[in-house]
């Protein structure tokens, strides 16, 4: 690992009603590059990337001990400012969630709150989104009609674009593309693999052939528990622990 | 930056606020009645209020049992013409009927339900007491079983929509035929829940004044058949509002019977709350 | 073999009828009001207040009725959205941590929404009398607020929880507060609070036993919040029982125009639900 841990997790707990749902978890998360978290569906994974942005704090009967550092602060301090932490991490969740306003207004949104309220810095910075996930050319003529009219593929796209507008750090992916038709999936996987350079990106994924296209670091939990963590190529073509190979075989046969 | 921050807190602590006034409610009625009720209780015991006949506000005597009796003659009344009329549409629209029907009938249900109380009490002048009984507990009776048709048919289609389609399908592909799949298995089934409706229409019937008032004949004695006036508590309450302040312990009178009413009614909603809450976690989880 | 078949026709038949006398009560009602109070709609009862007094004159219409009732329905339904809707959000979108603390409140509302408007009215009463108010526009507002209170909050409290959580969640991963978000909510369920503001206006313009005590009735139209209210359903009650013919006419007009109100009321409430719920996921 030549980079500096981003994310860097320790001894994380989560507890959901009488459910542990994450046991004891520790890992870095490097800098600028995709990790991508696997695992069988009910495994925790999601629950572990909400934990990032704390979005899980909203669960009814949760509990989380533990810490989460994000360059180096501890996000679950009781003196950590929630709203601080959260714009730091864009999120894209499983289907796209377009907030119920125009194209423009949704970029707009996050700056917006921000304090941008100039409109020709918020002109700008709508264009400049736009064009960096690949809609601009598509919805430049109607920006202010409303976001729902949007194809699923392209609502996703701008839910991409909403959050980089807020410049995070880092963008959390909950299987962002499992709702997305094939075309949809690759742009959106192209996307990933662009914006690495600039952004440390995780992803919950359940499609190992996605995990391996565009990962560089792939995490496997089972059960609650970190079972491996490595290189992409390594955990996938030649993983150290029982459970992994188990998991993994189906994408080598 | 910051000031964004604060506005969420203040916003928060508002919203708590509210939310505590507005919950508190129900503890503030309760309170509110029963200090009003506190001047008639020192002077008489419960006994005596609840299972006296004579009502002569003028010489300080005040038994409820003419009026509370009143209550309980319409309550019943509505019940055993509402209860079964309902139970069959609900068992109709949830098992039989097909869209088209359901597509006129439910929106028929809800207007009526929007129908405020003082047109049923025109309506039972002008009809129920014109056409049937005079003034009458049984005039009232009918009034307010059509006044809470919509209650017990939305709240049993409900509870039917809980019931598992596998379990139907069971009895069905026993040979059963629908009827006896209803019977044997859906109302067994949603017997709990048949029971909380019947106990939040017996609430709701208790509360009920101005449709009731105008038909029931308000005569202050225990009525001995269906065909005698009543005078049930909401009615003896809304009627004498007027003059309760010039006639001593009269106020504390008829806010105690608001405070009978209350407490019935609190007790009866709870209890049929948690039976109706219990079923809807069922199939939720 | 046939005694099944024929219990089966028997209680279908018997579920049919039932049917048509549960929905079709509705027809006998307000066919009822409408042969009734039609003949004496007319233009003097929508444009004039009663002359002479409303128990005794014999000429005039009902429009202290009519805008007391729109007054009170209207000032009740905006005082209770202003609680209403902080305290659906809160327990939808704030409260968090054990989940029983949403439910208990949540079980407050449905028993608040069980409670009698007679018990609303004389709970308004006894504030009243705490306060040293009289009977006015001002009291009558109040006792239906709080009748109305426990409408807008299950029904906004519902319609919130049919939005899809990743909305909210959408707002805050962008570094909302909680109150950003909440609005971003509020705003997808516009239509919803209409469906609210028209159940409650609907309860609220028919409700009696909440103003009797608190709001009085008068003659004239309320030109101030500490001046008595007419309503159309005391105006209903209060001039039916007049011996005089044509005081009798003007409490069923009212009660024609107060059905009518509701109808349309209700009408436009189940459609827009409708078109809402058509919209949820």
């Amino acid at each position: 690992m030549t980079n500096a841990p981003h994310i860097s997790v320790q001894n994380l707990n989560v507890q959901i009603g009488n459910n542990l749902i994450l046991k004891d978890v520790n890992i870095n998360i490097p800098d600028k590059k995709v990790t991508s978290i696997i695992g069988p569906s009910g495994c925790g994974k999601t629950t572990l990337l909400k934990t990032f942005n704390r979005l899980l704090d909203n669960t009814a009967d949760v509990k989380i001990s533990g810490k989460v550092l994000v360059d180096g602060e501890n996000i679950y301090d009781p003196g950590a400012e929630v709203t601080h932490i959260r714009k730091k991490m864009g999120l894209l969740s499983q289907r796209p969630f377009p907030l119920p306003m125009s194209i423009y207004d949704n970029i707009a949104y996050g700056p917006r709150i921000h304090g941008t309220t100039k409109r020709k810095d918020l002109d700008q910075l709508v264009e400049h989104y736009l064009r960096a996930t690949g809609l601009w050319d598509e919805v430049k003529d109607r920006l202010h009609s409303s976001a729902t009219r949007l194809s699923i593929g392209q609502q996703q796209r701008l839910c991409l674009a909403r959050g980089l507008a807020v410049e995070p750090e880092i963008i959390l992916g909950d299987e962002s593309t499992s709702a997305l038709d094939p075309v949809s999936t690759q742009k959106i996987e192209e996307l990933f693999l662009e914006l690495k350079e600039k952004y440390t990106i995780v992803l919950v994924t359940h499609i190992l052939r996605q995990a391996r296209r565009v990962s560089d670091y792939i995490i496997f939990v089972y059960m609650g528990r970190i079972i491996e963590f490595g290189p992409t190529e390594e955990v996938l073509l030649n993983p150290q622990e029982e459970l992994t190979r188990e998991y993994v075989k189906g994408f080598i046969s | 930056m910051q000031i964004r921050l604060l506005k969420d807190r203040i916003l928060s602590k508002l919203m708590l606020a509210l939310t505590i006034f507005s919950v508190s409610l129900v503890a503030l009625i309760g309170a509110g009645l029963y200090y009003k009720s506190v001047p008639l209780l020192r002077d008489n015991t419960w006994g005596s209020l609840l299972f006296s006949s004579v009502w002569e506000p003028m010489k300080g005597l005040f038994g409820f049992f003419p009026f509370i009796m009143g209550t309980l003659w319409v309550t019943a009344i509505a019940i055993i013409i509402s209860l079964p009329l309902c139970l069959l549409t609900a068992i109709y629209l949830a098992e039989y009927a097909g869209t088209t029907v359901k597509k006129i009938v439910n929106p028929l249900v809800s207007l009526l339900a929007g129908i405020p109380p003082v047109i049923f009490g025109v309506w039972g002048i002008l009809f129920v007491v014109e056409f049937t009984t005079g003034y009458s507990v049984l005039a009232g009776g009918i009034v307010l079983a059509v006044m809470i048709f919509p209650l017990i048919v939305s709240i049993i289609t409900e509870v039917f929509n809980t019931i598992p389609r596998e379990l139907k399908d069971a009895s069905l592909s026993l040979g059963a035929t629908k009827w006896e799949t209803v019977r044997k298995v859906i109302l067994r089934k949603a017997l709990p829940g048949i029971i909380a409706a019947i106990v939040l229409a017996v609430s709701r019937a208790f509360g009920e004044t101005i449709a009731v008032l105008m038909v029931c004949g308000n005569v202050p004695v225990a009525p001995k058949s269906v065909f005698d006036p009543g005078y049930p508590l909401p009615a003896l309450i809304a009627n004498n509002y007027g003059e309760m302040l010039s006639v001593p312990l009269y106020d504390s009178a008829l806010l105690y019977a608001a405070f009978l009413l209350f407490v019935i009614i609190l007790v009866f909603n709870l209890v049929s709350r948690i039976i109706l809450n219990r079923l809807e976690r069922r199939i939720s989880g | 073999m046939r005694r099944r078949k024929f219990e089966e026709q028997f209680f279908k038949l018997l579920m049919v009828l039932s049917t048509i006398v549960v929905a079709g009560s509705l027809f006998l009602i307000v066919g009822t009001i409408v042969v009734k109070g039609l003949p004496y709609m007319s233009l003097d009862m929508l444009t004039k207040t009663p002359e002479g007094g409303f128990y005794s004159g014999k000429e005039g219409g009902v429009l202290n009725a009519i805008i007391g009732s729109l007054y009170i329905a209207g000032g009740a339904t905006i005082l209770g959205l202003i609680i209403s809707i902080p305290v659906a959000i809160y327990i939808n979108l704030y409260l968090k941590g054990k989940s029983f603390i949403p439910n208990t409140v949540r079980m407050c509302f449905d028993v608040l929404f069980g409670i009698p408007s007679i018990v609303y009215g004389a709970f308004g009463f006894i504030l009243m009398i705490y306060l040293g108010m009289r009977a006015s526009l001002l009291g009558g507002i109040i006792a239906v607020t709080l009748l109305v209170i426990p409408i807008l909050i299950r029904t906004l409290d519902e319609i919130i929880s049919t939005v899809p959580r990743e909305l909210h969640d959408a707002a805050l991963s962008l570094g909302a507060t909680r109150w950003e978000a909440s609005k971003v909510v509020l705003r997808h369920i516009i239509p919803g609070i209409i469906t609210a503001i028209l159940l409650s206006f609907g309860r609220a313009i028919g409700d009696v036993a909440a103003v009797m005590f608190t709001a009085g009735f008068s003659d004239n139209i309320p030109a101030s919040l500490g001046e008595p209210a007419a309503s159309l359903p005391l105006a209903i009650f209060f001039q039916l029982s007049s011996p005089s013919a044509e005081v009798q006419g003007r409490a069923y007009a009212s009660a024609f125009i107060l059905t009518v109100i509701v109808l349309v009321i209700t009408v436009l409430a189940n459609i827009l639900s409708k078109r809402f719920s058509k919209h949820k996921i």
